[in-house]
C-alpha cells in the first residue's frame, strides 16, 4: 500500500532509476527539516530573486541598480521588505472585506504549496509525490484565484479589469501548458518529479525543444510576466488587481509574484534542464547545479521583460488558442510517435530530428500566424 | 440567457503612468472596448497667455520655456520670430545657424522622448526610454554647454541667440552627429523587427489623410497621414531654405506610421545639423536691438516647425513695451482634438497607444 506516512510514498517500481536516497531519521524529522528548508528557501530566493531582477535589468538598462545598502546593494531587499512591512495597512470603505482580506493568503499559498515536490537534489523534495508534475499543474493555477477575489472584492474598476484579463489569460494558455509537460511525461515514463530528473540523460529541452517554448511561453502568461503581464500592465490598469492593497498584504502580493517566478524556474529546470544532474560535482552538490539552472532561467525571464512590449489581450488570447494550442498537440503528436515506433533509435538522433521539426513549425507558424493588423475579438 | 451588460466608466488620470502628466481622459468601456472618451485637460493651467500681457517682451521668452519642457529651444525661438516679425528686426547669419542648430537638435530629443514614451506606453518595461534618455543627455549636454541649462534653456533672444557657442562646443557636436545615426539604427533594428510591436502599433489609430487635414493637425501626426506638410519648407524661416533635407511622411497615418515619420526625421535633422555646422559664418550674434522694445501698433503671427508641429505666436501690440495680446497656437493641443475620432472602437491598450503617437505635452496643452 502507498503509505504517505514515511519515504514509502513512492512505490520503488515506478521507475527502476529511482532510488529514494536513505534519510537518517522517520517521517516527522524529514518533514519538519524539510518545511523548515523550504521555507528559508522560499524567503531566501524571493529576496534573491528581486535582488537579481533588479541588478539585472538595470544592467539591460544601462544603469547601475541598488548598490548602496550592504555590499553591492545586498541587502536591498530587506530594505524593501522592512519598508513594505512598516507601511499602513489600509482597508479602502467599500471593498467586499472578507474577499479581500483573504485573497492575499489563498493567491501566497499555492505558490508555497509548488515547493513541495521539487526535488533539490536527488530524492530531497519535502514528498516525492507519484503524480509530482500534475500536482505541480494543479496547485500552480490556484493562485489565480486569488488575484481575481482580490480584483473583485477591490471595488476598483481598474483591478475589476485586471481580474478578468487574469482569468481569461490562466484559463487559456493552462491548456497548452498541460499539453507541453505531457511531452515530457511521454519521454519519461514518470510523473514523479524525481523521476524525471532521473530519465534525463540528456536533458529535455534538447529531446523537446519545441515543447520547452511553449512551456516557457504559456507559463510567462501563467505568471503574468512580460509580453503577457496584462494582468498590472502599468500603463493602461495602472498596477492592476492589487492596487489597492498596501503593506503586509501587498507584500504577500509581491511575494507571490516572486515566488511563482521561483516556481516556474525550478519547474523548468527540473523538467528540462535536467535539474540537479550536472557535471563536474559529486552527486551530493546536486543543489549547486539545481540553483544555477534556476537563476539562469530566470535571467531568460528578466531579459524577456527587458526586451519586450506587451501584447493586447486579444492578440494574448490569439497566441494562446491559434498558435501554443496546435503547436503543442503536434509536439505531442510528434512526441508519441517517436516513443511509440522508434523506442530504440538513439536519443541524439531524436535530438536532431526534434531540433529540425521545432524550428520548421515555429517557421511555418510565424508565417501562417501574422497578428499584424488582424483583430480577434474577445 | 440573455445576460445584461452595462458600460462603465473609467478615469484614466489626472494621475496616471501614461498620461505624461496631468491629463485626464473620462473612458465609457463596454468591457475593454472604447465607446467614448472625454478628454479633460487644464490641470497645468497657469494661465501663461495673460501672464505675458503683464510682461515686456524679452522677459516674456522665459514662460515660452515652460510651454513644452521637452522643446524649450523651439518654443523660445517660435516666440522670437513672433517678435521679429512684429518689430521688424533682422537676425545675423550667424545667430540664425545656430538657431537652427539649436532646434533640430531640440526636435531630436524631443522625438527621442516621444518615441521613448509612446514605447514604454505599449508596455517594453522602461529599457527603450533609458536608451532614448541616453542620447538625450548628450543633447543636454551640449545646451548645458552653450546657456547653461538643461531643461528651460532661455536661449534665443528677440534679435539673436544669449551668447555664442564655446570652442569645445563643435567638436562636442561633431562626436555627436557622428554616432546619432547609430544609435538610432541601433532602436530601429531592436524594434522594427519585433513582431509584437508591429502588433501593437499598425492598422491602430489609423488617421485618414483628410481627418487629419480636417483636425488641423500638424507636425509627425500629420505627416504620418500622408500629407507632406512642414513648416521648414512650406514657409521657410530662418535659414531653413538653404539646406537640403526630406519631409518623411507616412503612407496610412496610423500609430506605427508616426513612429516612423519620427525617426526619420531624426535622421533628417542630423542630415540638416551637418550643413548647418559645414556652413556656419562668422559674426554677430544679435542684432541691434533697443533695450526697452516697443514694436510699433499692429499684429504678427510666427510660426516655427516644432518638434510636435506647428507652433506659433500670435501677438498684438499697442506700442507699448509689453504685449498687448499673446496668443498661441499649441500642437499638442490641436493634435489632440484627433483623440476621441481616434480611439473610439480600440481597448484600452491601443487607447495608451494612440495617445502616446500623439505625443502630447501637457504644459503645452494647458499652457
Amino acid at each position: 500500500m502507498m503509505s504517505i506516512f514515511g519515504r514509502s510514498v513512492l512505490p520503488p517500481a515506478v521507475h527502476p532509476a529511482m532510488l529514494a536516497p536513505d534519510w537518517p531519521s522517520g517521517f516527522w524529522s524529514h518533514l519538519i527539516i524539510f518545511i523548515v528548508i523550504l521555507f528559508v528557501f522560499y524567503i531566501f530566493m524571493a529576496m534573491a530573486f528581486i535582488y537579481f531582477e533588479r541588478r539585472v535589468i538595470s544592467r539591460f538598462q544601462i544603469r547601475i541598480g541598488p548598490n548602496r545598502i550592504g555590499p553591492f546593494g545586498l541587502l536591498q531587499p530587506v530594505a524593501d521588505v522592512i519598508k513594505i512591512l512598516i507601511k499602513e495597512d489600509i482597508v479602502p470603505n467599500n471593498v467586499d472585506k472578507w474577499i479581500y482580506l483573504l485573497a492575499p493568503a489563498v493567491a501566497v499559498v499555492p505558490s508555497i504549496l509548488i515547493f513541495a515536490v521539487i526535488p533539490f537534489q536527488n530524492g530531497a523534495s519535502l514528498i516525492d509525490l507519484n503524480i509530482g508534475i500534475l500536482y505541480v499543474v494543479a496547485i500552480s493555477s490556484i493562485s489565480v484565484v486569488g488575484l481575481v477575489m482580490a480584483g473583485w472584492s477591490s471595488n476598483n474598476k481598474y483591478s475589476l479589469i485586471s481580474a478578468m484579463r487574469v482569468i481569461a489569460q490562466v484559463v487559456s494558455y493552462e491548456i497548452p501548458m498541460a499539453l507541453a509537460i505531457i511531452g515530457v511525461v511521454v519521454f519519461s515514463g514518470t510523473l514523479s518529479m524525481n523521476g524525471i530528473v532521473q530519465a534525463q540523460t540528456v536533458p529535455y529541452i534538447l529531446l523537446q525543444p519545441l515543447g520547452f517554448v511553449i512551456y516557457f511561453l504559456a507559463s510567462m502568461a501563467e505568471i503574468n510576466r512580460t509580453p503577457f503581464d496584462l494582468l498590472e500592465a502599468e500603463g493602461e490598469i495602472v498596477a492592476g488587481f492589487n492596487i489597492e492593497y498596501s503593506g503586509f498584504k501587498f507584500a504577500l502580493f509581491y511575494l507571490t509574484e516572486y515566488a511563482e517566478a521561483i516556481g516556474v524556474s525550478t519547474i523548468i529546470t527540473t523538467i528540462y534542464l535536467a535539474g540537479w544532474k550536472g557535471p563536474f560535482l559529486p552527486p551530493a552538490f546536486g543543489i549547486v547545479w539545481f540553483l544555477i539552472k534556476v537563476f539562469a532561467v530566470f535571467a531568460l525571464i528578466i531579459w524577456v521583460r527587458a526586451t519586450l512590449p506587451r501584447l493586447r489581450i486579444d492578440q494574448v488570447m490569439g497566441f494562446a488558442w491559434k498558435c501554443l494550442l496546435p503547436l503543442s498537440l503536434i509536439n505531442l503528436l510528434i512526441t508519441g510517435a517517436q516513443v511509440v515506433f522508434w523506442p530504440n533509435l538513439s536519443q541524439w538522433v531524436i535530438v536532431g530530428v526534434n531540433f529540425v521539426l521545432a524550428g520548421l513549425l515555429i517557421a511555418l507558424w510565424s508565417r501562417f500566424f501574422k497578428l499584424t493588423g488582424d483583430k480577434v475579438e474577445v | 440567457m440573455v445576460l445584461k451588460t452595462e458600460t462603465f466608466i473609467l478615469n484614466a488620470g489626472p494621475q496616471h503612468p501614461s498620461t505624461h502628466g496631468v491629463f485626464r481622459m473620462r473612458f465609457t468601456l463596454d468591457g475593454e472596448v472604447i465607446q467614448d472618451v472625454e478628454p479633460v485637460f487644464g490641470y497645468l493651467h497657469r494661465g501663461i497667455e495673460k501672464l505675458a500681457e503683464g510682461l515686456t517682451y524679452p522677459q516674456d521668452i522665459v514662460f515660452t520655456d515652460r510651454l513644452d519642457y521637452l522643446a524649450s529651444m523651439t518654443n523660445n525661438q517660435a516666440y522670437v520670430v513672433a517678435v521679429e516679425k512684429l518689430a521688424g528686426i533682422e537676425v545675423p547669419e550667424r545667430a540664425e545657424y545656430l538657431r537652427v542648430i539649436m532646434a533640430e537638435l531640440m526636435r531630436i530629443s524631443s522625438h527621442l522622448m516621444a518615441v521613448g514614451f509612446l514605447l514604454n506606453d505599449i508596455g517594453a518595461f522602461l529599457t527603450p526610454l533609458l536608451y532614448m534618455y541616453r542620447e538625450r543627455e548628450k543633447i543636454l549636454d551640449l545646451y548645458d554647454m552653450v546657456c547653461g541649462q538643461r531643461l528651460t534653456y532661455n536661449y534665443m533672444r528677440i534679435g539673436g541667440v544669449s551668447q555664442d557657442i564655446p570652442e569645445e562646443f563643435l567638436p562636442a557636436l561633431q562626436r555627436l552627429i557622428d554616432s546619432l545615426p547609430r544609435f538610432i539604427k541601433e532602436y530601429e533594428q531592436l524594434l522594427e523587427f519585433n513582431e509584437i510591436l508591429l502588433m501593437r502599433t499598425k492598422n491602430v489609430g489609423t488617421l485618414s489623410k483628410e481627418a487629419a487635414i480636417n483636425f488641423s493637425a500638424a507636425g509627425p501626426v500629420l505627416r504620418g497621414s500622408g500629407v507632406k506638410w512642414d513648416i521648414r519648407k512650406a514657409d521657410p524661416y530662418s535659414v531653413y531654405n538653404r539646406f537640403n533635407f526630406e519631409v518623411p511622411v507616412g503612407v496610412k497615418g496610423d500609430v506605427y506610421d508616426r513612429y516612423r515619420v519620427r525617426i526619420e526625421e531624426m535622421h533628417q535633422s542630423i542630415n540638416i545639423i551637418k550643413q548647418a555646422v559645414a556652413q556656419l559664418p562668422q559674426g554677430e550674434i544679435m542684432a541691434k536691438v533697443s533695450r526697452v522694445l516697443k514694436p510699433a501698433k499692429g499684429e504678427a503671427y510666427g510660426h516655427i516647425e516644432g518638434p510636435k508641429g506647428e507652433l506659433g505666436f500670435y501677438i498684438v501690440s499697442d506700442g507699448s513695451a509689453n504685449p498687448y495680446r499673446l496668443h498661441i497656437r499649441p500642437p499638442s493641443l490641436i493634435n489632440l482634438t484627433a483623440l476621441r475620432e481616434l480611439v473610439i472602437g480600440t481597448k484600452i491598450a491601443d487607447a495608451m497607444a494612440i495617445f502616446g503617437s500623439i505625443d502630447i505635452c501637457v504644459g503645452e496643452v494647458d499652457r
